[in-house]
């Protein structure tokens, strides 16, 4: 059963030093307040995984929470380039940031795989890339039935796995609607879960097409109102493009994003 | 006939090559302003693809990013991220996958991870695969539309992020890849195709008012050039007051 926490309470009790978190979120419904929650715990050494490190993930990385990152397409979508994504990568700023590349389908399919409690999946993918000789985790099998050379990726399993919602009951049932990504499957295939909705109801009002997760499959749920923006939230809020744009600017430089990082942790410069 | 921009001509010549009825996988950006150019002009039934899972998704205005909330409102079925990419494009069901680059190479492999010969000490790291290396293998064929200059445009691209041609004509079959690769490349200053004996990429199509020269000097190896080299058609009145209207909507 779900337990009813505020971010604050479910952050400290489910992210830990050294863990691997997943935050996902296909553009929409990403948990950036919960992001945002884990950079003001001081949270080191994470692995952080996610198909599409987007602004708050560029955020947790020069904030130095991140020592590793798993991943397929780190962007600022419909902007350009992640500058702290960039800056660690390229120079270790503020830590070194180990990489572990993928392609889409592939971080799909690992998704897919612990969701199912199997230790791999198999696709037909990255054949003549480059990507396979980076990447440890991408191999080739196979079919035992056919002899056609496929793609073996491993399952992943993260410690933690967060995800943003509409709404929830408050037996910590979660309904979920619109662009729904890898989100149903990144929550199943985690140790433990965590997701913010928009607002916690007495009773869900079924909606054609909803992602449900019933409550015996999430750990925590946490009322956070607004708890995805800049992204969106179906039948909530729209994408605030202007702030994607603007944070081009702030993650630029290393300057004016210690300057946003202290607003945000509530350190006087 | 109006003034109209180089983007413009490229956005309307790869506007042009998706023929009524067929299905396209879209990336942002470029590719996603000319499919909806095409739905708009020729191709009204051209059913759009998005990697957020949208399938056939109609928006009235550009999206700005592939998970926007008009694609998901206007689609004829909204689909999880591992749905799209093991039932729809893996099988092949896709006709047209439309993808940008930030290198190519002259048998139409793309490079969008790193510019440099060191991946763990690359010059710039760029955002990486995102769905392209299985849109490049598995759709039946791969239009690719990018600026033509000499960084772009190279030799040999310094990481194959998404298979094109291989070093040549058969690379593709060898390896057991199913669709046809990049048949097509609209630039800012013409088209290029693969050469049907060695799948090198060859300008076919220079835009009008473009010299020869200026392509030559932008391509980064030595550019074939077609016999009967041809001149794309200027954009059509209606093709750039379309265009400049969805552009319009779209900020």
């Amino acid at each position: 059963m779900a337990r009813v926490l505020s971010l604050g309470e479910a952050v400290a009790e489910l992210v830990h030093d050294g863990d691997t978190v997943a935050l996902e979120g296909f553009t929409h419904l990403i948990p950036v307040a919960a992001g945002h929650e884990i950079i003001r715990q001081g949270r080191r050494g994470l692995t952080l995984v996610r198909m599409t490190p987007d602004i708050v993930y560029d955020q947790l990385i020069g904030a130095g929470c991140a020592s590793k990152l798993i991943f397929s397409w780190g962007g600022n979508p419909g902007v350009g380039s992640l500058h702290r994504f960039r800056d660690a990568v390229q120079h270790a700023w503020p830590v070194p940031l180990e990489i572990e590349e993928h392609s889409h389908a592939g971080m799909a399919n690992r998704y897919v795989a612990g969701a199912s409690g199997l230790p791999f999946a198999v696709l037909r993918g990255y054949t003549g890339t480059d990507l396979p000789a980076q990447t440890d985790t991408i191999k080739p099998i196979t079919c035992p039935f056919t002899g056609e050379q496929l793609t073996a990726v491993p399952a992943l399993n993260p410690d933690v796995t967060i995800v943003h919602a509409q709404r929830a009951d408050r037996a910590g049932n979660v309904q979920l609607w619109g662009i729904a990504g890898v989100q149903k499957e990144a929550v199943l295939a985690a140790k433990r879960s965590l997701v913010t909705v928009e607002e916690v109801v007495d009773e869900l009002e079924p909606r054609p097409g909803a992602v449900v997760l019933p409550t015996w499959a999430v750990t925590a749920v946490a009322e956070v109102p607004g708890g995805a923006k800049p992204s969106y939230a179906a039948g909530y809020y729209e994408r605030d493009n202007a702030a994607y744009q603007a944070w081009d600017e702030i993650g630029r430089d290393r300057g004016e994003f210690t300057k946003w990082l202290n607003d945000l942790t509530g350190v006087k410069a | 006939m109006s003034e109209y921009t180089a983007d413009e001509m490229m956005t309307v010549a790869a506007a042009r090559a998706l023929g009524e009825g067929m299905s396209c996988f879209v990336g942002i950006g470029l590719p996603s302003t000319a499919a909806n150019l095409a739905r708009r002009t020729q191709a009204p039934n051209l059913t759009l693809i998005y990697e957020s899972g949208c399938l056939g998704a109609k928006p009235s205005r550009l999206p700005l990013s592939i998970g926007d909330g008009e694609l998901a409102d206007t689609a004829d079925a909204v689909v999880s991220v591992p749905e799209v990419f093991n039932y729809w494009l893996q099988p092949g069901r896709i006709d047209v996958g439309f993808l940008g680059a930030a290198q190519l190479d002259k048998f139409g492999n793309i490079n969008t991870t790193v510019i440099g010969s060191d991946y763990h000490d690359p010059k710039v790291r760029l955002p990486g695969a995102g769905g392209a290396p299985e849109i490049a293998a598995s759709c039946r064929e791969v239009f690719v539309v990018l600026r033509q200059n000499p960084r772009a445009f190279v030799e040999k691209v310094d990481f194959v992020t998404s298979f094109g041609h291989g070093r040549g004509k058969g690379d593709r079959e060898r390896l057991g890849l199913r669709g046809a690769g990049p048949t097509l490349v609209v630039t800012d200053l013409g088209l290029l195709r693969p050469d049907p004996e060695t799948a090198e990429l060859t300008l076919t199509e220079l835009h009008p008012g473009v010299q020869l020269e200026q392509a030559v000097s932008a391509t980064g190896w030595t550019l074939k050039v077609a016999a009967d080299l041809k001149t794309t058609p200027a954009p059509t009145e209606h093709e750039l007051t379309l265009l400049r209207e969805l552009k319009k909507a779209g900020e």
